[in-house]
């Protein structure tokens, strides 16, 4: 019986979506920064993330508006590998290939997650965590490969690359919101793509996007640089760096000492 | 203070670095060793990519191992002759090294073979090593002159060198070969192999101690700068910045282990060496037996 009013509310929203001429309220977006330097002193990085809501009508009536905010870095495929113990060791045995896993994933929340989106839009949209990541063909020999997916969101939850932070977002009046997202110290290069989705009543009205730039520069850029562009070389230079601080050490050391 | 590293992608505290550098450089200046071993394992535990800290490791080495050498070197405990003669077998050895870690590689169980092999030589020369120093240290306090060993095998081989520094006069044969098997052990274990070079060099070739660390420092040099050029030109795994860091550290170490070195006697130097070694084995060897606290692990790219 619930589920069935839960189905019966989502229709109902589903018609009355279609009905409305699009868009009735607009997301108006800034950042208080759309590029990220990678120095060498890099520690990371908050980001603050905030924005308007433009509409031509009064505030609609029913339940408040939500904001939901993602920031995925580039994705790439990733090997998961598990361990098994064999004869009293333990090793790699199976491996599962997922597809493509956004190396950084953070969303942020204006209410608890359920308040925020459905699950048909989540999965519409992709916002959660585990929609974010794509995982088609695991191996015949593996039965679980759902348990390869959720240990990539685990490992990359504690080490602060998922996030997923409900009820972060301030909205006041139903107009302005404002929230920060943490980048950690360890992120990789690459456009990261950001997403502010509004929802009322799990719904979403409106979205929008724009990149944040994750770029290394000075020293790292032209050191990354010289190690794919000149490999020969990069390594001789690492080389040389090593003789001679070697060298100069042994020097500075004999002086000190006569 | 924090240092982001261009190759690793992560961001570690520099003072970590230059300490670790630090004690990895000083016992490579006491006992002779590049300290792979060491520095290798101590990098996964930063959450350095694999990759990078075994290229990284074997970059540093060049560095501490110059330093320690430019010291032995002026006090004359380099055979430089036998280094030569190393040096030929360690780096056919590890060409060949790398052409069966490529193979290995391809066959998915490189990690487990790697560790197999540390566990294996570790404990095989760590535990060599404690009785047999254990042993001499004993003479040396009842008095009685430790007895050289003979090596009849390898008295009777032609192409007979003399070695003047050890005092030895063999064929360059034993010595080619130790340095070839060290050479493919350090290609498929990413050290420069100096924790096997010093036992052999004593054991097999009978050198004398305060001559094996230089000796063995010496081709270590050669056979770690191959090995950062083979990486950085193949797998774009050594980071400099990194590198320089343990290096800041491992040179300033490396001095201090030296003069250590050189207060304490052989046979004190050797068991401690062997206790270090069969420390690192044990570790190793719980991580492989006892139940990870993370049974997955992830790796992108071609690492």
């Amino acid at each position: 019986m619930h589920r069935l009013a839960a189905v019966l509310i989502l229709l109902a929203n589903a018609v009355s979506a279609q009905q409305i001429p699009p868009p009735q309220e607009e997301v108006v977006l800034g950042l208080s920064q759309d590029q990220v330097s990678i120095s060498t002193d890099f520690d990371g990085s908050n980001i603050l993330i905030f924005g308007a809501i433009k509409r031509e009508t009064p505030i609609p009536e029913g339940p408040p508006l939500e904001v939901l905010i993602t920031v995925a870095g580039p994705s790439v495929p990733v090997t998961v590998r598990r361990k098994e113990r064999r004869l009293g060791i333990w090793v790699n045995t199976d491996a599962v290939e997922v597809d493509s896993a956004p190396s950084f994933y953070a969303i942020a929340t204006s209410a608890p997650w359920s308040q925020t989106i459905s699950d048909i839009e989540d999965l519409r949209h992709r916002v959660s965590i585990p929609r974010a990541i794509r995982s088609v063909g695991a191996p015949m020999t593996v039965q679980d490969s759902q348990s390869f997916t959720e240990a990539v969101i685990r490992i990359r939850t504690d080490n602060g690359l998922y996030q997923l932070a409900e009820d972060t977002i301030e909205v006041s009046q139903q107009t302005l919101f404002d929230t920060s997202i943490a980048m950690p110290a360890s992120l990789t290069e690459g456009a990261y793509r950001t997403r502010i989705l509004l929802t009322r009543n799990g719904m979403v009205i409106s979205q929008r996007e724009t990149v944040i730039e994750v770029r290394k520069v000075g020293l790292e850029r032209w050191l990354y640089n010289l190690s794919r562009e000149q490999p020969l070389y990069y390594g001789l230079l690492a080389v040389a760096i090593a003789i001679a601080a070697g060298w100069g050490a042994s020097a500075a050391f004999r002086l000190i000492r006569s | 203070m924090q240092l982001y590293l261009p190759i690793a992608e992560v961001s570690v505290n520099l003072f970590v670095l230059l300490g670790l550098g630090g004690i990895v450089g000083m016992l490579s200046g006491m006992f002779g060793v590049g300290g792979g071993f060491l520095i290798t394992p101590l990098l996964f535990f930063l959450g350095i990519p694999p990759a990078v800290a075994v290229a990284t490791g074997a970059n540093q080495i060049v560095a501490s191992s110059i330093s320690a050498v430019l010291a032995h070197l002026k006090r004359k405990t380099v055979d430089l002759r036998m280094g030569f003669v190393l040096l030929i077998g360690g780096m056919t050895g590890s060409g060949f090294g790398v052409y069966i870690f490529n193979i290995l590689r391809e066959m998915g169980q490189v990690d487990l073979l790697v560790r197999l092999c540390y566990v294996l030589f570790l404990g095989m020369i760590g535990g060599l090593m404690f009785v047999e120093s254990l042993r001499a240290l004993r003479n040396s306090k009842r008095g009685t002159p430790p007895k050289r060993r003979q090596h009849g095998w390898v008295h009777g081989l032609p192409f007979k060198v003399r070695f003047r520094t050890s005092g030895l006069y063999i064929s360059a044969i034993p010595p080619l070969m130790v340095g070839f098997a060290v050479g493919i052990l350090a290609a498929i274990m990413g050290v420069g192999g100096g924790f096997i070079m010093v036992p052999a060099m004593i054991y097999l070739l009978g050198m004398p101690t305060k001559v094996v660390i230089g000796t063995s420092l010496f081709q270590i040099i050669f056979v770690t700068a191959f090995t950062t050029l083979l990486h950085a030109t193949t797998s774009m795994t050594v980071d400099i910045v990194l590198a320089l860091a343990l290096i800041l550290g491992g040179v300033v170490g490396a001095q201090f282990g030296n003069v250590i070195g050189m207060k304490l006697k052989a046979e004190q130097l050797r068991i401690l060496l062997a206790m270090l070694v069969l420390a690192v084995c044990g570790k190793i060897g719980l991580e492989l037996l006892l139940r990870p606290a993370e049974i997955y692990t992830l790796s992108t790219g071609g690492s």
